[in-house]
Parts: structure tokens; C-alpha cells; sequence
């Protein structure tokens, strides 16, 4: 029996909630960003297998940009990661409540 | 349980044989190394163990198994041990899509020609340089887990070498794989069959001489090589990321260098060599062809270490990024535009 | 069917670790591992292009990138906040309700799939659509979006150098006035 459309759904959801859960519970910057990765990567899942459903190329591309677009948040959210690791030496994100009122 | 069919009997066997092919491939390499390195620089190198020190390997391989595994205290303990098993897959598992020989029915007892590679991916070139990419972390992790400077230092060092000139290394594939038509070496290589004028074969070489210098170039930074050993040269860093090894785990990094280097040639000879395809030979027997091609680029690589001087890491760098990249750039640029008014 | 959950299994596992993980080198590694499933799950949906890419770009890429920066920033040396030992759903405030809010999302997202109809619909069997069907119509149809992400990168580039870059004309604090 092959996997149905809906199995690989499935997975992709499970996945996205774990990158969540991660976004949210998390107090590690680093650990954010990973969490983020994860819920790209659940949506590149559900892309692909839709493209495979209709059988034609647009899942792959539309997924080929997604990666594109992860590696230049995760290059231009490290580099914030790094700025902000300067000032405060903390990769905590409670720790930059300057902002707040 | 699939049925025991003479196929499947010859496809399990050339996995063993291209698996132990590495394996002595890479302990051929370390004597011709010394052999050679001694002959450049007029000494005779290890002559005495075996005929003409031909089990010098197996005497230095059997002296690093009988040696104490160390590990540093304050090391992490799993990414200490995963790091050389991480190189050494890399090494091996690059060289499962790359053919060595055209098809064969082995003088006839199989029914059925079979080509002579471990698995024919129709993506072959992309899974090449997916798993130089995985290499990688091998000699990163080893920097970090060692938690000693030198060390560290050289594997960031390597590492950001390594993936600089992956860049080159990937524009280079790119030039060649527009002359080549397809992603799978297989058929790279057979559209390198045939002769012009029926003297000069129609290597992908003689149409991208460029090409072929920036992949070598590229390959040799990859692999941690010749004039691009900062990382783990002597003289400047200890050993690199590999100080703090000893015994086994040492030789697997030393085993995934080698490896390295026979894939690259390899992969070389596949694309811009013409493969297995040599006047005399079939193609059946072009697996000779092959290794003939292949030592020769050997015997380029180890030439290399031994007579040009090092580059330094800044130089190595800006060399990568300045001048090897935009020169691969503007070769894929000009090949593409070569195959658009000439035609393939 | 047996690869799938194989793949599948090794995903989801190892992104539960990634979250779960203090140490962000074994988060990252175990992201690494994830990806590489994910990756196999890409060959099963015959897309073998966008596997090998997965591991090229993310595996290979990215995540050597979230390394060296874990490795500059020194980061498995800091010290874990008292909170972050204590399980999930019992954690003060945010971050409980955090924890609440992803799992509603999971129950949520699985109910609206499975609701349609207990069986999803098979895949067509339709052949692996290959590395010269994608490029070309990525050079054709999305052409534009293809220039756009080629700017999009060297905006990233220039934008990561400019952020990570040290600040080299600081010339330090004036001293205090004296009362």
C-alpha cells in the first residue's frame, strides 16, 4: 500500500507544530531560528506532495524558491543573532526588553 | 526476500569491489605518495618493507591499530567519535554513483549487459556534490569537539575553505554538464565516445580546458590538498583539525582524504577524460582506460603537494572568491553561450 | 509504505529533539538528520532534483551557516535559565501557554486533514519529472521570480556582512564628568 497524499499531509502538519511549539517554548535564539527551518521545511513537504498529486513542476519550483528565500532569512537572521549577542552577551531573548513598557 | 538471480549476485559484488578498490586505492596512494615524494626530492623512500615497499601501507596501518585511542578530557565525547565516521561515509558513499567501466556481461555470464556502478542515479553529478557538501561537517565537528585551539582553528579554516570553493567546483560541473546534456555521469561519459577528424577523441577536455583547471583546482581546495593544506599543515597549525586524534580515528581522516581525492579524480576523469573510452580496448574493458586515467590525475595531485609551495589563508581565500569564481562565472557564461550558436 | 514511516519516524523525531535539545551543536546536528529524511521522503515523492538540492542548500549550506555562528557565539556555554529544566506545560506563563498553543495548532490541523474523508487520494502514477522539465520552466514561466531571488541574495549578502561587521570606529565611552 503506498502512502496516500493525505499521509504525507499529515507529516507536514505534525512537523509544523513541532517547529511551533519550538518558536514559541524556546529561549534560545539560535533555537528559534532552527524552529523556524523546520517549518519551512514542513511546508516544502506539503509543496512537493501536492505537485506530485497534480503531477506537474510547480511544487518543485515553488519549493526551489522557498529555499532560496530560508537561506537568505537564515544569513541575514544569524548575522542579527550575532549583533544582538554583542551588545547583551545573552542569546536570550527575555534578556532585550529595552523596548518594552 | 528478492530472488537470487545472477544480477543480483553481480550487483553485490561490485559494491564489495568498488568498497575494497577504495580501500586499497587509498593505501596505494599513501606509498606512491612516499615514493614519489622521495623521487622529487632524490631519495629513495620506503624500499625495504615488502618489494620495492609495496606493504608499507599495511605495516603503517597495522602499527596505527596497535595505538593508544586517546581523547581529550574536556572533549565532547560523541561528536569527538562521530567526526571521523562522518568523513569517512562521505568518502565512501560519493564514490557509489560515479562509473567506472562501460557495460559488461562479464565475458557472458550475465544475460544481460550490466553497467559497472554501484547505482545510476539520473541526478548522479547533483548527489556527487551534495555529499562533498556533507564532508564538510566532518572535519568542522572534529575542530570543535577536540576543544583545543589548534583544532579549532583548522576546522573552521578548512571548513570555510571547503565551502568556498565549492562554489567553483559546482560552476565548473555546470560548464560541463551543458556540453554533456544530462545529469547522469553515465551518459556524460558516453557522449564523450567518438573521434574528430578520427584522430583527437572527443574528450569534453579539449572543449573546456578552463573548465577542466577551475574543477581541478576547486577539487584539489576541496579535498584539503597540495598548495591548499593550510588547515592541517604542519608548519603553521600542528596538525589541524586532526590534532588531537590518534589510531583508528586518525586514519579514517586520513582514509577520507585519500578517498577524496580518488572520487574527485574520478569524477574528473567521468566528465572532461572521456570515462573509460581509449583506443585498443573495448568498452567492455574500458575500466582499464579508467584507471589509467584516473592515476594519472593521482600522479598530477601528489606531484602538486610536493612542489608547490603553500598558500597562505588569506591568499587561499581571496584566490577561491576574487579570482577562481568570477573566471568559473564568466566559463559558464561563455559555454552557454558557445552551445547556444554552435549547437551540441 | 515502509520507507515512508521509516523517514517519516526519523523526521519527526529527530525536530522533536532539535526543540527539546540544550545544546544548540546537537540541535543542529539533529536538524542535519531531520533534513536528510526529509530529503529521503523527497526521492519517495519522486522529486529527486529537490532531494539532492535539500541536502546541497540546507544540509549542506544553512546549516554549516547556523554551526559556525553556534561555534562564534560560544553558545553551549551559557548557563540554562532555571526555567528551561522544567517541562513544557508547566513552565510560568508564556511559555506554557506557548506549549498549549502549538499543540491546539497540531489537533487543529489534524482534524481539518483527516475530516474529508478517511482515505486521501493515491498519487497519480505519473513519471519523475526531471531535472530539464524544472529548468525549464523555471526559466520560462518563472522566470521573473527566478531574477528576483538572484537579488534577493545578494541583498542577504551584503545586509549579513554589514550586521555581523564589527564596529571598528568605536573609539570607547567618554569618562564620567566628575561632580
Amino acid at each position: 500500500m503506498m502512502p496516500t497524499l493525505n499521509d504525507y499531509l499529515v507529516l507536514s502538519a505534525i512537523l509544523f507544530a513541532i517547529g511551533t511549539a519550538g518558536v514559541f517554548v524556546r529561549r534560545n535564539l539560535i533555537t528559534i531560528l532552527l524552529s523556524i527551518e523546520i517549518m519551512l521545511n514542513a511546508v516544502n513537504l506539503s509543496f512537493v506532495a501536492f505537485g506530485r498529486s497534480l503531477g506537474t513542476a510547480d511544487g518543485q519550483i515553488i519549493v526551489f524558491f522557498v529555499m532560496t528565500v530560508a537561506a537568505a532569512e537564515a544569513a541575514v537572521g544569524l548575522a542579527i543573532v550575532i549583533g544582538m549577542f554583542r551588545h547583551r552577551e545573552s542569546l536570550n531573548p527575555d534578556t532585550f526588553t529595552s523596548l518594552k513598557w | 526476500m528478492p530472488a537470487i538471480t545472477p544480477l543480483l549476485v553481480a550487483q553485490v559484488v561490485i559494491i564489495v569491489v568498488v568498497f575494497h578498490a577504495l580501500l586499497l586505492s587509498a593505501a596505494a596512494m599513501v606509498w606512491v605518495e612516499r615514493r614519489l615524494a622521495a623521487a622529487l626530492q632524490q631519495r629513495s623512500g620506503p624500499t625495504r618493507v615488502g618489494w620495492q615497499g609495496l606493504l608499507q601501507p599495511f605495516a603503517d596501518v597495522i602499527k596505527l591499530m596497535f595505538k593508544e585511542e586517546l581523547r581529550p578530557k574536556a572533549a565532547d565525547a560523541l561528536l569527538f567519535g562521530l567526526a571521523p565516521i562522518i568523513s569517512a561515509m562521505c568518502a565512501f558513499s560519493a564514490f557509489a554513483v560515479v562509473p567506472f567501466g562501460g557495460s559488461t556481461t562479464f565475458f557472458g555470464l550475465l544475460s544481460e549487459p550490466m553497467k559497472l556502478q554501484v547505482a545510476d542515479v539520473n541526478v548522479a553529478v547533483l548527489v556527487i556534490f551534495a555529499i562533498a557538501s556533507m564532508g564538510v561537517y566532518g572535519i568542522v565537528l572534529a575542530g570543535w569537539s577536540s576543544n583545543s585551539k589548534y583544532s579549532l582553528l583548522g576546522g573552521l579554516r578548512s571548513s570555510a575553505q571547503m565551502i568556498s570553493y565549492e562554489l567553483s567546483y559546482g560552476m565548473a560541473l555546470a560548464s560541463v554538464l551543458l556540453l554533456g546534456n544530462s545529469l547522469s555521469l553515465t551518459e556524460v561519459v558516453n557522449g564523450q565516445a567518438g573521434y574528430w577528424f578520427h584522430v583527437i577523441p572527443k574528450w569534453f577536455i579539449f572543449v573546456q580546458p578552463v573548465g577542466f583547471l577551475i574543477f581541478m583546482t576547486a577539487g584539489v581546495a576541496e579535498t584539503n590538498r597540495a598548495p591548499f593544506d593550510f588547515p592541517e599543515a604542519e608548519q603553521e597549525l600542528v596538525a589541524g583539525y586532526h590534532t588531537e586524534y590518534s589510531s583508528m580515528s586518525f586514519a579514517m581522516f586520513f582514509l577520507a582524504e585519500y578517498i577524496n581525492m580518488v572520487t574527485v579524480s574520478a569524477v574528473a576523469t567521468d566528465l572532461f577524460l572521456g570515462g573509460w573510452y581509449g583506443p585498443f580496448l573495448p568498452a567492455s574493458l574500458g575500466w582499464i582506460w579508467f584507471l589509467i586515467k584516473v592515476g594519472a590525475l593521482l600522479f598530477f595531485y601528489v606531484w602538486m603537494r610536493w612542489t608547490l609551495p603553500r598558500y597562505r589563508y588569506d591568499q587561499l581565500m581571496a584566490f577561491g572568491w576574487k579570482i577562481l569564481l568570477p573566471v568559473a562565472v564568466v566559463n559558464l557564461l561563455a559555454t552557454a553561450a558557445g552551445v547556444l550558436y554552435f549547437g551540441v | 509504505m515502509t520507507l515512508f514511516y521509516l523517514f517519516g519516524a526519523v523526521a519527526v523525531i529527530a525536530s522533536l529533539l532539535v526543540i527539546a535539545q540544550r545544546n544548540p551543536i546537537y540541535s543542529v546536528l539533529l536538524l542535519i538528520a531531520s533534513f536528510g529524511a526529509l530529503s529521503g521522503l523527497y526521492v519517495l515523492l519522486q522529486a529527486p532534483f529537490v532531494a539532492v538540492t535539500q541536502i546541497i542548500v540546507y544540509a549542506g549550506a544553512i546549516m554549516v551557516l547556523f554551526l559556525f555562528v553556534v561555534m562564534l557565539l560560544n553558545a553551549p556555554h551559557e548557563e540554562t535559565e532555571h526555567d528551561e529544566k522544567i517541562h513544557p506545560l508547566r513552565r510560568p506563563g508564556p511559555m506554557r501557554f506557548g506549549a498549549v498553543l502549538a499543540a491546539v495548532l497540531l489537533v487543529e490541523l489534524l482534524w481539518a486533514l483527516t475530516r474529508a474523508g478517511s482515505e486521501g487520494t493515491a498519487f497519480p502514477g505519473a513519471d519523475v519529472i526531471s531535472v530539464r522539465a524544472i529548468g525549464k520552466a523555471l526559466f520560462t514561466d518563472y522566470a521573473f521570480p527566478f531574477e528576483v531571488t538572484s537579488l534577493l541574495i545578494i541583498v542577504a549578502m551584503v545586509g549579513a556582512v554589514v550586521l555581523a561587521k564589527r564596529d571598528t570606529r568605536r573609539g570607547g565611552a567618554p569618562a564620567p564628568p566628575t561632580p
